[in-house]
Order: structure tokens, then sequence, then C-alpha cells
């Protein structure tokens, strides 16, 4: 089964309140070293068996634009995975 | 003037407007549910205030592929009136019936308070019934209300006088303490360049009666009974 990992990050430049607010509880913990923090999400799309590589990064990039990430803040990157163990849900 | 106020999932101004609309100016409302593809014949709508589905993904960001917003994008592209508030806002954002993006207030923090705006704009359908420059007392009530646009969308906005409020103190003033959410240049609310689809996040729908403490939000629906009838403009 092929899985996909979407990293949807706030383009550069955007401002990121919560990477703030978790730089600065790092900092308060002691971390003095780290110098930014982002914070983004991952998503993870299970794939039916029969979905082969090529439509699964088809599917990928058609679901981003669609709907997993917005253009206007956000960028995204994903990669694809053959996931042996995995049972996709309800499969 | 026929209004219809569409109902979402997680929608929870519906009532607020529908009681503006219907009880506060006697106008005939409909509850438009988001799987309906029938507008039941409005001549303007209004995408209420909430949390539709969950604010999940983004705000605003599911709530645009419900079947309704089908039927709003044509209604909208053939120059029928549409107001978003709040998480209508949002979802007119989403949906790309306005441009840029609302997100996360720069505090982290949940707003839900009184604040001023300045109407920039007097002449659109949704501000006509508001003085040069005039400032509401209007309550906001959001955690994602952050107006963003990159640059080029700012400068066509400001052209085409497009931003019809921005957050002020209490005497006009756009200073950084007046901006509850870090919106950029104090961005309180835009209509698209057609002047047919307006997103706000203040709640007029909240202040449209004296006993709320403040009757500045009946302007906005003043506004736009006077552009269906402008005799009586």
């Amino acid at each position: 089964m092929i899985e996909a990992r979407i990293y949807v990050t706030l383009k550069s430049g955007i401002l990121d309140p919560q990477g703030k607010t978790v730089q600065q509880a790092l900092e308060n913990l002691g971390f003095a070293q780290i110098r930014g923090v982002r914070v983004g999400k991952l998503i993870e799309l299970q794939f039916a068996e029969e979905v082969s590589r090529e439509e699964a990064e088809r599917l990928t990039i058609d679901a981003c634009k669609k709907l997993l990430a917005n253009p206007v803040i956000e960028d995204y990157r994903f990669e694809l995975a053959l996931n042996a163990n995995q049972q996709g849900a309800g499969s | 003037m026929k209004f219809g106020v569409i109902v979402f999932p997680g929608s929870n101004c519906d009532h607020d407007c529908y009681h503006v609309l219907q009880n506060v100016f006697q106008q005939p409302t409909e509850f438009i549910w988001h799987k309906d593809d029938d507008l039941k014949n409005c001549d303007a709508l209004v995408l209420p205030g909430g949390f539709s589905y969950g604010d999940y993904l983004r705000t605003g960001a599911i709530a645009r592929f419900s079947p309704v917003m089908n039927a709003v994008v044509e209604f909208a592209a053939a120059g029928g009136l549409v107001v978003g508030i709040c998480n209508g806002f949002q979802i007119l954002c989403e949906a790309g019936l306005l441009p840029g993006a609302l997100m996360r207030n720069a505090s982290r923090r949940f707003v839900c308070k009184f604040i001023h705006v300045r109407v920039e704009n007097n002449t659109s359908e949704f501000t006509n019934a508001c003085g040069e420059k005039e400032i509401l007392k209007i309550p906001v009530a959001h955690a994602e209300g952050l107006y963003y646009a990159d640059a080029n969308t700012l400068r066509q906005l400001n052209q085409h006088q497009q931003i019809l409020f921005r957050y002020c103190n209490d005497r006009g003033e756009l200073t950084p303490a007046a901006n509850p959410n870090g919106s950029l240049e104090n961005i309180a609310g835009i209509m698209n360049r057609a002047g047919n689809v307006m997103g706000m996040m203040p709640h007029p729908d909240r202040c449209a009666e004296e006993i709320l403490n403040s009757a500045d939000g009946a302007k906005i629906f003043a506004s736009i009974l006077n552009w269906a009838t402008p005799m009586a403009a």
C-alpha cells in the first residue's frame, strides 16, 4: 500500500505566532541556541492497494491543490512510501 | 428584499442573522441548509459566523465544498449580493470569492470584545448608510481573524477601494493597539472588485439594536436595503 506524507508549512515570511510561542517556551526551558521555530502540519494519506505510484503522486498533488493547502499562505511538499505493515482504514 | 442565511454544520450565528433580518428589519428571510442547491429566489445571501466543520484543516476550508457553495458561486458571478461574517468571511476567502486569507490571531488568543472600525469606503452596497470615515462600535469573536494577502493583492485592494473597514481606536486612529488580531493594514472587512461580495470579521449581526450596547451593525444591513430600493436612499 502506498502512503503519502504531506508537509504543509506557512510560506516563508508569514508570521507564525504558534512557532513564536513554542520558541519562547523552549527558551524558557534553557534552549538558548534555537533561533527560530516554525510549526506546520503533517498529513498522511493511505491509498487503496491498486493505486500505482504515478497515480498516487497525481492524486496527492490534486488533493493538495484542491483542499489540503491554501496557496495564499501555505506551501506543501510530500513523499511517497510503500507501507507493507499498515492496513488502510476499512480494508 | 428576500434574504437567505446559509447554515453549515457548526454555524452558530445563523439565528442572530435571521433575527436581525426577519425581526429587526422585517425582511422575508429563509434558512438555506448547506446541502441544498436551491437558493429559494433570495436577493441576498448571508454566510454567518460559527465554526463550520469544527474549523478542521483550516477555517472555512471544508465548508467551501458544501453543495450549496456551487450555487453561491454562481449567484455571486451573476452579481448577487453575498455577505460573509466572521466564519462566513473565512469561507468566502477559501472559496476564492474574496482575495486573501484569514490566519491565527497574532496574539494566539481568542478575542471576544467590542472594538471600533473605521468605514474606509461608504459608497459600497454594504456601507452606503454609513458616514464618511464613520467609526462603528462592533464586536469581534474569533481566533482566526488576521487578514493576510500578498503585497500585490493589498495594493489592488487599496487601489480599487475594496477595503471597507479597518480596526481603529475610538478616535478613528489606525493604531497597532486597536488591531485585535494583527491583520495587515488593520483590515477588518473587504469586498470583491465587482463590489457584490463582502466579508468582515466583526459581527454586525450582534449589534443591530440599541439594547445590545451598539446598534451600529444595523447600518450594514440598512445599506444593503438602500441598494435594493434606491429611491429610499
